[in-house]
Protein backbone atom coordinates (compact mmCIF):
# COMPACT_ATOMS: atom_id res chain seq x y z
CA UNK A 1 0.00 0.00 0.00
CA UNK A 2 0.94 3.49 -0.65
CA UNK A 3 1.26 5.29 2.45
CA UNK A 4 2.35 8.69 1.68
CA UNK A 5 2.71 11.56 -0.81
CA UNK A 6 6.14 12.25 -1.30
CA UNK A 7 7.19 15.80 0.29
CA UNK A 8 10.67 16.17 -1.56
CA UNK A 9 11.04 18.68 -4.14
CA UNK A 10 13.54 20.34 -5.86
CA UNK A 11 13.52 24.28 -4.73
CA UNK A 12 11.48 24.90 -0.81
CA UNK A 13 10.41 28.11 -2.24
CA UNK A 14 7.85 26.84 -5.00
CA UNK A 15 6.75 24.44 -2.64
CA UNK A 16 5.91 26.80 -0.01
CA UNK A 17 4.40 29.56 -2.33
CA UNK A 18 0.72 29.97 -2.24
CA UNK A 19 -1.22 32.44 -4.77
CA UNK A 20 -3.95 34.34 -2.43
CA UNK A 21 -7.03 33.07 -3.85
CA UNK A 22 -10.12 33.52 -1.84
CA UNK A 23 -10.84 30.62 0.05
CA UNK A 24 -13.50 27.75 -0.68
CA UNK A 25 -12.22 24.83 1.04
CA UNK A 26 -9.60 23.74 3.57
CA UNK A 27 -8.51 20.67 2.56
CA UNK A 28 -4.56 20.29 3.76
CA UNK A 29 -2.11 23.05 4.60
CA UNK A 30 0.04 22.91 1.41
CA UNK A 31 -2.35 25.36 -0.14
CA UNK A 32 -2.07 27.90 2.66
CA UNK A 33 0.63 30.81 2.06
CA UNK A 34 2.63 31.60 5.19
CA UNK A 35 0.25 35.15 5.12
CA UNK A 36 -2.94 33.22 5.26
CA UNK A 37 -1.89 30.90 8.44
CA UNK A 38 -0.73 33.75 9.65
CA UNK A 39 -4.14 35.61 9.85
CA UNK A 40 -6.16 31.95 10.55
CA UNK A 41 -4.29 32.32 13.91
CA UNK A 42 -4.63 36.19 14.56
CA UNK A 43 -8.68 35.82 13.89
CA UNK A 44 -7.97 32.31 16.35
CA UNK A 45 -7.11 34.98 18.73
CA UNK A 46 -10.10 36.90 19.01
CA UNK A 47 -12.24 34.02 18.79
CA UNK A 48 -10.52 32.40 22.23
CA UNK A 49 -11.43 35.93 23.58
CA UNK A 50 -14.82 34.69 23.01
CA UNK A 51 -14.99 31.59 24.22
CA UNK A 52 -13.20 33.34 27.34
CA UNK A 53 -16.87 35.05 27.91
CA UNK A 54 -19.62 34.81 30.49
CA UNK A 55 -21.94 34.23 27.16
CA UNK A 56 -19.88 32.41 24.66
CA UNK A 57 -22.21 33.05 21.54
CA UNK A 58 -22.03 35.46 18.94
CA UNK A 59 -24.18 36.11 15.84
CA UNK A 60 -21.56 36.12 13.16
CA UNK A 61 -22.77 32.56 11.40
CA UNK A 62 -26.49 33.22 12.29
CA UNK A 63 -28.79 31.13 9.98
CA UNK A 64 -25.34 29.25 8.26
CA UNK A 65 -25.85 25.51 8.53
CA UNK A 66 -22.94 22.95 9.28
CA UNK A 67 -22.73 19.32 8.80
CA UNK A 68 -20.19 17.21 10.50
CA UNK A 69 -20.19 14.34 8.48
CA UNK A 70 -17.92 11.61 10.42
CA UNK A 71 -17.11 8.03 8.37
CA UNK A 72 -14.66 7.52 11.31
CA UNK A 73 -14.64 7.53 15.45
CA UNK A 74 -13.85 10.88 17.07
CA UNK A 75 -14.87 12.61 20.11
CA UNK A 76 -12.61 15.67 20.29
CA UNK A 77 -12.27 17.02 16.54
CA UNK A 78 -16.04 16.21 16.19
CA UNK A 79 -17.17 18.02 19.57
CA UNK A 80 -14.84 20.92 19.08
CA UNK A 81 -16.02 21.86 15.44
CA UNK A 82 -20.09 21.55 16.95
CA UNK A 83 -19.15 23.97 19.94
CA UNK A 84 -17.04 26.07 17.13
CA UNK A 85 -19.93 26.46 14.90
CA UNK A 86 -22.56 26.73 17.73
CA UNK A 87 -20.32 29.52 19.53
CA UNK A 88 -20.46 31.10 15.92
CA UNK A 89 -24.73 30.77 15.93
CA UNK A 90 -24.62 28.35 13.07
CA UNK A 91 -26.70 25.86 13.12
CA UNK A 92 -24.59 22.29 13.17
CA UNK A 93 -26.04 18.61 12.13
CA UNK A 94 -23.96 15.67 13.15
CA UNK A 95 -23.98 12.68 10.91
CA UNK A 96 -22.45 9.59 10.81
CA UNK A 97 -21.68 6.97 8.47
CA UNK A 98 -23.10 4.13 11.26
CA UNK A 99 -26.89 4.70 11.55
CA UNK A 100 -26.74 6.62 8.15
CA UNK A 101 -27.72 5.65 4.20
CA UNK A 102 -23.65 5.29 3.81
CA UNK A 103 -24.81 1.80 5.56
CA UNK A 104 -27.71 1.24 2.73
CA UNK A 105 -24.44 1.79 0.15
CA UNK A 106 -24.83 5.36 -0.73
CA UNK A 107 -21.76 6.98 -2.19
CA UNK A 108 -19.73 9.41 -0.53
CA UNK A 109 -20.49 11.35 -3.65
CA UNK A 110 -24.15 11.11 -3.53
CA UNK A 111 -24.24 11.80 0.14
CA UNK A 112 -22.26 14.80 -0.44
CA UNK A 113 -25.03 15.74 -3.14
CA UNK A 114 -27.70 15.27 -0.82
CA UNK A 115 -26.28 17.48 1.69
CA UNK A 116 -25.75 20.32 -1.06
CA UNK A 117 -29.27 19.76 -2.27
CA UNK A 118 -30.61 20.55 1.46
CA UNK A 119 -28.98 23.98 1.26
CA UNK A 120 -25.87 23.17 3.78
CA UNK A 121 -23.12 25.87 3.57
CA UNK A 122 -20.38 23.97 4.81
CA UNK A 123 -19.31 20.00 5.07
CA UNK A 124 -16.93 18.92 7.54
CA UNK A 125 -15.81 15.76 6.16
CA UNK A 126 -14.03 12.71 8.53
CA UNK A 127 -13.38 9.64 6.37
CA UNK A 128 -11.16 6.64 6.33
CA UNK A 129 -10.01 7.57 2.64
CA UNK A 130 -6.90 9.53 1.89
CA UNK A 131 -8.53 12.51 -0.57
CA UNK A 132 -12.09 11.84 0.15
CA UNK A 133 -12.37 15.36 1.14
CA UNK A 134 -10.54 16.46 -2.63
CA UNK A 135 -13.86 14.31 -4.31
CA UNK A 136 -16.31 16.12 -2.85
CA UNK A 137 -14.41 19.57 -3.24
CA UNK A 138 -14.58 18.69 -6.69
CA UNK A 139 -17.71 17.68 -7.15
CA UNK A 140 -19.70 20.08 -4.95
CA UNK A 141 -19.93 23.77 -6.16
CA UNK A 142 -22.25 25.64 -3.54
CA UNK A 143 -20.87 23.81 -0.51
CA UNK A 144 -17.76 24.67 1.53
CA UNK A 145 -15.38 21.25 2.69
CA UNK A 146 -13.18 21.06 5.54
CA UNK A 147 -11.40 18.18 5.83
CA UNK A 148 -11.52 17.05 9.34
CA UNK A 149 -9.09 14.35 8.91
CA UNK A 150 -8.61 12.03 5.82
CA UNK A 151 -6.86 8.42 5.68
CA UNK A 152 -2.86 8.91 6.44
CA UNK A 153 -3.16 12.04 4.12
CA UNK A 154 -4.07 15.17 6.37
CA UNK A 155 -5.73 16.87 8.94
CA UNK A 156 -5.11 20.41 8.60
CA UNK A 157 -7.63 21.67 11.43
CA UNK A 158 -5.20 19.94 13.85
CA UNK A 159 -1.61 21.36 12.36
CA UNK A 160 -3.69 24.96 12.79
CA UNK A 161 -4.68 24.18 16.54
CA UNK A 162 -0.88 22.65 16.83
CA UNK A 163 0.36 25.91 15.55
CA UNK A 164 -1.55 28.35 17.44
CA UNK A 165 -0.67 26.35 20.75
CA UNK A 166 3.14 27.16 19.61
CA UNK A 167 2.73 30.90 18.74
CA UNK A 168 0.73 31.34 21.93
CA UNK A 169 3.53 29.66 24.15
CA UNK A 170 6.75 30.40 22.28
CA UNK A 171 6.12 32.74 19.35
CA UNK A 172 8.64 35.59 19.19
CA UNK A 173 7.85 39.42 18.37
CA UNK A 174 4.54 41.05 17.45
CA UNK A 175 3.29 38.19 14.72
CA UNK A 176 4.13 35.72 17.16
CA UNK A 177 7.34 33.92 14.91
CA UNK A 178 7.61 30.60 14.56
CA UNK A 179 11.26 31.16 12.90
CA UNK A 180 13.82 28.33 13.94
CA UNK A 181 12.20 26.52 16.69
CA UNK A 182 13.10 23.14 16.47
CA UNK A 183 9.91 20.70 16.65
CA UNK A 184 10.95 17.08 16.94
CA UNK A 185 7.41 14.40 15.71
CA UNK A 186 7.80 11.24 17.46
CA UNK A 187 6.39 8.12 16.92
CA UNK A 188 4.07 6.06 14.26
CA UNK A 189 4.74 9.21 11.25
CA UNK A 190 3.87 6.99 8.61
CA UNK A 191 0.77 6.21 9.72
CA UNK A 192 0.11 9.58 10.75
CA UNK A 193 -1.96 12.08 9.00
CA UNK A 194 -1.35 15.04 12.21
CA UNK A 195 1.85 14.77 11.44
CA UNK A 196 1.74 14.86 7.54
CA UNK A 197 -0.09 18.39 8.07
CA UNK A 198 2.09 19.72 10.86
CA UNK A 199 5.42 19.13 8.65
CA UNK A 200 3.58 21.40 5.76
CA UNK A 201 2.28 23.95 8.54
CA UNK A 202 5.64 24.35 10.77
CA UNK A 203 7.75 24.39 7.34
CA UNK A 204 5.75 27.41 6.43
CA UNK A 205 6.27 29.24 9.09
CA UNK A 206 10.04 28.83 9.59
CA UNK A 207 10.11 26.36 12.14
CA UNK A 208 12.86 23.39 11.95
CA UNK A 209 10.77 19.78 12.06
CA UNK A 210 12.76 16.42 12.93
CA UNK A 211 10.69 13.25 12.73
CA UNK A 212 11.83 10.18 15.03
CA UNK A 213 10.39 6.90 15.59
CA UNK A 214 10.98 3.11 14.81
CA UNK A 215 12.60 3.37 10.76
CA UNK A 216 9.44 0.99 10.13
CA UNK A 217 6.98 4.12 11.03
CA UNK A 218 8.53 6.36 8.86
CA UNK A 219 7.68 7.80 5.84
CA UNK A 220 10.29 5.23 3.72
CA UNK A 221 10.74 8.16 0.74
CA UNK A 222 11.64 10.27 3.48
CA UNK A 223 14.05 7.52 4.68
CA UNK A 224 15.12 6.08 1.22
CA UNK A 225 15.78 9.37 -0.30
CA UNK A 226 17.13 11.17 2.45
CA UNK A 227 20.66 11.39 0.70
CA UNK A 228 19.46 12.44 -2.29
CA UNK A 229 17.20 15.19 -1.42
CA UNK A 230 20.02 16.45 1.07
CA UNK A 231 20.99 19.09 -1.17
CA UNK A 232 17.43 20.58 -1.27
CA UNK A 233 16.54 23.28 1.08
CA UNK A 234 13.08 21.22 2.23
CA UNK A 235 15.28 18.86 3.40
CA UNK A 236 17.27 21.26 6.03
CA UNK A 237 13.36 21.43 7.41
CA UNK A 238 12.68 18.25 7.80
CA UNK A 239 15.10 15.65 8.86
CA UNK A 240 14.67 11.57 10.15
CA UNK A 241 16.55 10.77 13.36
CA UNK A 242 15.41 7.76 14.66
CA UNK A 243 17.98 8.04 17.50
CA UNK A 244 15.08 9.94 19.54
CA UNK A 245 17.78 10.31 22.49
CA UNK A 246 19.73 12.60 19.67
CA UNK A 247 16.74 13.54 18.21
CA UNK A 248 15.36 15.75 21.35
CA UNK A 249 18.61 17.86 21.71
CA UNK A 250 17.65 20.90 21.68
CA UNK A 251 13.92 20.73 20.80
CA UNK A 252 11.57 23.52 21.70
CA UNK A 253 8.26 21.30 20.92
CA UNK A 254 8.06 17.57 21.33
CA UNK A 255 5.37 16.37 19.89
CA UNK A 256 4.14 12.74 20.73
CA UNK A 257 1.88 10.45 18.07
CA UNK A 258 -0.31 7.83 19.07
CA UNK A 259 0.70 4.26 18.36
CA UNK A 260 -2.34 2.22 17.23
CA UNK A 261 -2.31 -0.71 18.88
CA UNK A 262 -3.44 -2.35 15.54
CA UNK A 263 0.50 -1.00 14.44
CA UNK A 264 1.49 -3.66 17.24
CA UNK A 265 0.13 -6.86 14.97
CA UNK A 266 1.30 -5.93 11.76
CA UNK A 267 4.93 -6.16 11.77
CA UNK A 268 5.41 -2.80 12.37
CA UNK A 269 7.39 -3.38 15.76
CA UNK A 270 8.99 -6.56 17.39
CA UNK A 271 7.21 -4.92 21.01
CA UNK A 272 5.56 -2.66 22.93
CA UNK A 273 7.98 -2.97 25.28
CA UNK A 274 10.74 -1.67 22.82
CA UNK A 275 8.69 1.07 21.55
CA UNK A 276 8.33 2.34 25.13
CA UNK A 277 12.22 2.08 26.05
CA UNK A 278 13.33 3.69 23.29
CA UNK A 279 10.73 6.38 22.17
CA UNK A 280 8.45 7.17 24.95
CA UNK A 281 8.51 10.61 26.03
CA UNK A 282 9.93 10.69 29.21
CA UNK A 283 10.93 12.98 32.16
CA UNK A 284 14.39 11.99 31.53
CA UNK A 285 13.73 12.45 27.80
CA UNK A 286 12.65 15.86 28.19
CA UNK A 287 15.56 17.28 29.91
CA UNK A 288 17.67 17.11 27.14
CA UNK A 289 15.29 19.41 25.44
CA UNK A 290 15.18 23.10 25.67
CA UNK A 291 14.62 24.06 29.12
CA UNK A 292 10.45 25.31 28.80
CA UNK A 293 9.64 22.85 25.58
CA UNK A 294 6.68 22.13 25.06
CA UNK A 295 4.69 18.84 24.81
CA UNK A 296 1.92 17.92 22.69
CA UNK A 297 0.16 15.38 21.70
CA UNK A 298 -3.24 15.33 19.08
CA UNK A 299 -5.01 12.27 21.32
CA UNK A 300 -6.12 10.38 22.14
CA UNK A 301 -3.38 9.33 24.30
CA UNK A 302 -1.84 5.96 25.57
CA UNK A 303 -0.21 7.08 28.27
CA UNK A 304 2.69 4.49 29.36
CA UNK A 305 3.23 3.84 25.96
CA UNK A 306 3.87 6.91 23.56
CA UNK A 307 4.05 9.11 26.33
CA UNK A 308 4.73 8.51 30.42
CA UNK A 309 1.81 9.72 32.65
CA UNK A 310 4.22 12.01 34.43
CA UNK A 311 5.18 14.22 31.20
CA UNK A 312 1.16 14.17 29.88
CA UNK A 313 -0.04 15.91 32.73
CA UNK A 314 3.02 17.47 33.60
CA UNK A 315 4.24 21.45 33.87
CA UNK A 316 5.49 20.99 29.81
CA UNK A 317 2.30 19.67 28.54
CA UNK A 318 0.34 22.03 26.29
CA UNK A 319 -2.47 19.10 25.67
CA UNK A 320 -5.42 20.58 27.50
CA UNK A 321 -4.52 23.57 25.95
CA UNK A 322 -4.60 22.02 22.25
CA UNK A 323 -8.22 20.98 22.97
CA UNK A 324 -9.02 24.55 24.16
CA UNK A 325 -7.14 26.55 20.51
CA UNK A 326 -9.04 23.42 18.18
CA UNK A 327 -12.16 25.08 19.23
CA UNK A 328 -10.40 29.14 18.15
CA UNK A 329 -9.16 27.96 15.15
CA UNK A 330 -12.07 25.90 13.55
CA UNK A 331 -14.14 29.02 14.68
CA UNK A 332 -11.68 31.17 12.60
CA UNK A 333 -12.07 28.90 9.78
CA UNK A 334 -15.39 28.13 9.78
CA UNK A 335 -15.96 32.36 9.63
CA UNK A 336 -13.67 32.90 7.16
CA UNK A 337 -14.98 30.43 4.80
CA UNK A 338 -18.48 32.34 5.28
CA UNK A 339 -17.36 35.94 4.69
CA UNK A 340 -15.21 37.25 1.69
CA UNK A 341 -15.93 38.10 -1.82
CA UNK A 342 -17.61 35.58 -3.87
CA UNK A 343 -19.58 33.91 -1.01
CA UNK B 1 -10.05 68.70 8.35
CA UNK B 2 -6.47 69.03 8.29
CA UNK B 3 -4.41 67.97 11.24
CA UNK B 4 -5.21 71.40 13.21
CA UNK B 5 -9.10 70.61 12.40
CA UNK B 6 -8.47 67.11 13.75
CA UNK B 7 -6.60 68.62 16.91
CA UNK B 8 -9.44 70.70 17.85
CA UNK B 9 -12.39 68.77 17.28
CA UNK B 10 -10.76 66.05 19.29
CA UNK B 11 -10.08 68.54 22.28
CA UNK B 12 -13.83 69.88 22.16
CA UNK B 13 -15.14 66.44 22.05
CA UNK B 14 -13.33 65.53 25.09
CA UNK B 15 -14.78 68.74 26.92
CA UNK B 16 -18.38 68.03 25.62
CA UNK B 17 -17.44 64.29 27.52
CA UNK B 18 -16.34 65.49 30.88
CA UNK B 19 -19.50 68.21 30.67
CA UNK B 20 -22.24 66.05 29.83
CA UNK B 21 -20.87 63.33 32.42
CA UNK B 22 -19.65 65.23 35.18
CA UNK B 23 -16.25 64.87 35.03
CA UNK B 24 -15.08 61.13 34.29
CA UNK B 25 -16.01 59.21 36.62
CA UNK B 26 -17.27 55.25 35.53
CA UNK B 27 -16.32 55.98 31.79
CA UNK B 28 -15.06 53.33 29.58
CA UNK B 29 -13.72 54.57 26.30
CA UNK B 30 -13.91 51.71 23.55
CA UNK B 31 -12.48 52.22 20.28
CA UNK B 32 -13.66 50.74 17.49
CA UNK B 33 -11.15 49.14 15.22
CA UNK B 34 -9.11 50.26 13.01
CA UNK B 35 -9.32 53.84 13.18
CA UNK B 36 -11.78 54.34 16.52
CA UNK B 37 -9.44 53.04 18.55
CA UNK B 38 -6.57 55.35 17.83
CA UNK B 39 -9.11 58.63 18.25
CA UNK B 40 -10.27 56.63 21.15
CA UNK B 41 -6.64 56.87 22.46
CA UNK B 42 -6.14 60.54 21.89
CA UNK B 43 -9.39 61.25 23.76
CA UNK B 44 -8.15 59.96 26.99
CA UNK B 45 -4.88 61.74 26.49
CA UNK B 46 -7.17 64.89 26.05
CA UNK B 47 -9.23 63.57 29.43
CA UNK B 48 -6.08 63.05 31.00
CA UNK B 49 -4.57 66.42 30.53
CA UNK B 50 -8.23 68.41 31.04
CA UNK B 51 -9.12 66.68 34.30
CA UNK B 52 -6.12 65.00 34.92
CA UNK B 53 -7.76 61.19 35.57
CA UNK B 54 -7.10 58.43 33.66
CA UNK B 55 -9.78 56.56 31.95
CA UNK B 56 -9.74 52.98 30.47
CA UNK B 57 -9.26 52.52 26.94
CA UNK B 58 -10.40 49.63 25.59
CA UNK B 59 -11.09 48.07 21.89
CA UNK B 60 -13.84 46.48 19.91
CA UNK B 61 -13.72 44.27 17.00
CA UNK B 62 -17.39 44.21 15.02
CA UNK B 63 -16.60 41.96 12.27
CA UNK B 64 -18.75 39.02 14.62
CA UNK B 65 -21.38 41.24 14.43
CA UNK B 66 -22.03 42.57 11.76
CA UNK B 67 -25.10 41.61 9.04
CA UNK B 68 -23.37 42.75 5.55
CA UNK B 69 -19.84 40.55 5.93
CA UNK B 70 -20.65 38.53 2.90
CA UNK B 71 -19.41 39.68 -0.21
CA UNK B 72 -17.16 41.90 1.29
CA UNK B 73 -13.83 41.88 1.30
CA UNK B 74 -11.86 39.14 3.20
CA UNK B 75 -12.82 39.90 6.79
CA UNK B 76 -9.49 40.40 9.16
CA UNK B 77 -10.09 39.56 12.93
CA UNK B 78 -8.70 42.49 15.30
CA UNK B 79 -8.40 42.21 19.45
CA UNK B 80 -11.63 42.75 21.15
CA UNK B 81 -9.84 43.85 24.75
CA UNK B 82 -11.96 45.12 27.26
CA UNK B 83 -10.08 44.01 30.50
CA UNK B 84 -11.82 46.24 32.61
CA UNK B 85 -15.47 45.60 31.61
CA UNK B 86 -17.97 47.48 31.07
CA UNK B 87 -20.82 46.17 33.80
CA UNK B 88 -22.63 49.59 35.08
CA UNK B 89 -19.96 51.58 33.03
CA UNK B 90 -20.74 54.52 31.37
CA UNK B 91 -19.37 53.31 27.84
CA UNK B 92 -18.08 56.13 25.57
CA UNK B 93 -18.41 54.30 21.61
CA UNK B 94 -15.95 56.04 19.26
CA UNK B 95 -15.55 55.67 15.75
CA UNK B 96 -14.50 57.59 12.86
CA UNK B 97 -17.06 58.02 10.12
CA UNK B 98 -20.76 57.97 11.09
CA UNK B 99 -22.57 56.83 7.86
CA UNK B 100 -25.09 54.40 7.42
CA UNK B 101 -25.11 53.39 11.06
CA UNK B 102 -24.79 49.55 10.62
CA UNK B 103 -21.25 49.43 12.81
CA UNK B 104 -22.37 51.16 15.62
CA UNK B 105 -25.85 48.72 15.84
CA UNK B 106 -22.98 45.78 15.40
CA UNK B 107 -20.94 47.63 18.15
CA UNK B 108 -24.03 47.94 20.34
CA UNK B 109 -25.12 44.53 19.77
CA UNK B 110 -21.37 43.06 21.00
CA UNK B 111 -21.23 45.37 24.01
CA UNK B 112 -24.30 44.73 25.45
CA UNK B 113 -23.12 40.40 24.89
CA UNK B 114 -20.10 41.56 27.12
CA UNK B 115 -21.95 43.02 30.16
CA UNK B 116 -24.61 45.89 30.92
CA UNK B 117 -23.43 48.90 30.60
CA UNK B 118 -24.73 52.05 32.27
CA UNK B 119 -25.19 54.10 29.53
CA UNK B 120 -24.06 53.69 25.79
CA UNK B 121 -22.72 57.31 24.33
CA UNK B 122 -21.37 57.45 20.86
CA UNK B 123 -18.32 60.13 19.40
CA UNK B 124 -17.29 60.24 16.07
CA UNK B 125 -14.85 62.05 14.45
CA UNK B 126 -17.09 62.83 10.97
CA UNK B 127 -20.71 62.47 10.70
CA UNK B 128 -21.18 62.09 6.73
CA UNK B 129 -24.95 61.19 6.92
CA UNK B 130 -27.12 58.69 4.82
CA UNK B 131 -28.24 57.03 8.15
CA UNK B 132 -30.17 53.84 7.51
CA UNK B 133 -30.46 53.14 11.17
CA UNK B 134 -32.43 55.09 14.21
CA UNK B 135 -28.71 55.90 15.22
CA UNK B 136 -27.26 59.99 16.40
CA UNK B 137 -24.34 60.68 18.07
CA UNK B 138 -23.39 62.14 21.50
CA UNK B 139 -20.52 63.94 20.18
CA UNK B 140 -19.39 65.04 16.75
CA UNK B 141 -16.02 65.96 15.98
CA UNK B 142 -17.68 67.77 12.39
CA UNK B 143 -20.81 67.48 10.12
CA UNK B 144 -20.33 66.55 6.49
CA UNK B 145 -23.20 66.58 4.08
CA UNK B 146 -22.19 64.52 1.57
CA UNK B 147 -23.54 62.80 -1.62
CA UNK B 148 -23.93 59.00 -1.44
CA UNK B 149 -22.09 59.09 -4.70
CA UNK B 150 -19.02 60.66 -2.58
CA UNK B 151 -16.24 58.75 -0.61
CA UNK B 152 -14.98 60.09 2.69
CA UNK B 153 -11.64 58.78 3.94
CA UNK B 154 -10.22 59.31 7.05
CA UNK B 155 -6.63 59.00 7.72
CA UNK B 156 -4.94 59.43 11.19
CA UNK B 157 -1.31 59.57 11.77
CA UNK B 158 -1.02 56.24 13.67
CA UNK B 159 -2.12 54.56 10.61
CA UNK B 160 -1.64 56.41 7.29
CA UNK B 161 1.23 59.02 8.26
CA UNK B 162 -0.94 62.07 8.48
CA UNK B 163 -4.40 63.70 9.93
CA UNK B 164 -7.04 64.77 7.30
CA UNK B 165 -10.09 64.06 5.71
CA UNK B 166 -10.65 63.50 2.28
CA UNK B 167 -13.82 63.60 0.06
CA UNK B 168 -13.31 61.45 -3.01
CA UNK B 169 -15.28 60.92 -5.98
CA UNK B 170 -16.91 57.86 -6.73
CA UNK B 171 -14.91 57.43 -9.91
CA UNK B 172 -11.59 58.04 -7.97
CA UNK B 173 -12.32 56.11 -5.46
CA UNK B 174 -12.61 53.00 -7.82
CA UNK B 175 -9.55 53.67 -9.43
CA UNK B 176 -7.96 53.71 -5.46
CA UNK B 177 -9.38 50.38 -4.75
CA UNK B 178 -9.93 48.64 -7.69
CA UNK B 179 -7.04 46.18 -7.07
CA UNK B 180 -9.15 45.03 -3.85
CA UNK B 181 -12.75 44.98 -4.88
CA UNK B 182 -14.62 47.08 -7.33
CA UNK B 183 -18.15 45.52 -6.31
CA UNK B 184 -17.77 47.13 -2.66
CA UNK B 185 -21.16 50.05 -2.93
CA UNK B 186 -21.11 50.92 0.50
CA UNK B 187 -19.93 49.23 3.30
CA UNK B 188 -16.19 49.11 3.69
CA UNK B 189 -14.88 49.58 7.04
CA UNK B 190 -11.02 50.15 7.31
CA UNK B 191 -11.42 54.39 7.20
CA UNK B 192 -13.51 54.86 4.32
CA UNK B 193 -16.93 55.25 5.67
CA UNK B 194 -17.89 52.95 8.56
Amino acid sequence: MAVSRTIETPDIDDLLAVKPTPRKHVLDLDDFSREEIEEVLESARSMKEVLGRDIKKVPALRGKVIVTLFYEASTRTRMSFEEAGKVLSADVINMSASGSSAEKGESLLNTGLTIQAMGIDTIVLRHPHSGAPYLLAQHLNKVSVINAGDGLHAHPTQALLDLYTVQDKLGSGARGSLEGLKVVIVGDVLHSRVARSNIWGFAKMGAKVVLSGPATLMPPDLLRSSKRIARSQFASLVDVDTNLDRAIEGADVVMALRLQKERQNAGFLPSVREYIRRWQITDDRLAKAKPGALVMHPGPMNEGIEISSSIAHGGSSVIEEQVTNGVAVRMALLFQLTTGPGQ
Amino acid sequence: MNPEDVRRALARVAHEILERNRGAADLVIVGIHTRGVHLARRIAANLAEFEGVAVPVATLDVSLYRDDNRGRAQVKLKPTDIPMGIQGKRVILVDDVLYTGRTIRAAMDALVDLGRPQQIQLAILLDRGHRELPIRADYVGQNLPTSIHERVKVRLVETDGIDEVALIFEDDFQEERAPLDNSDTGTDTDGADE
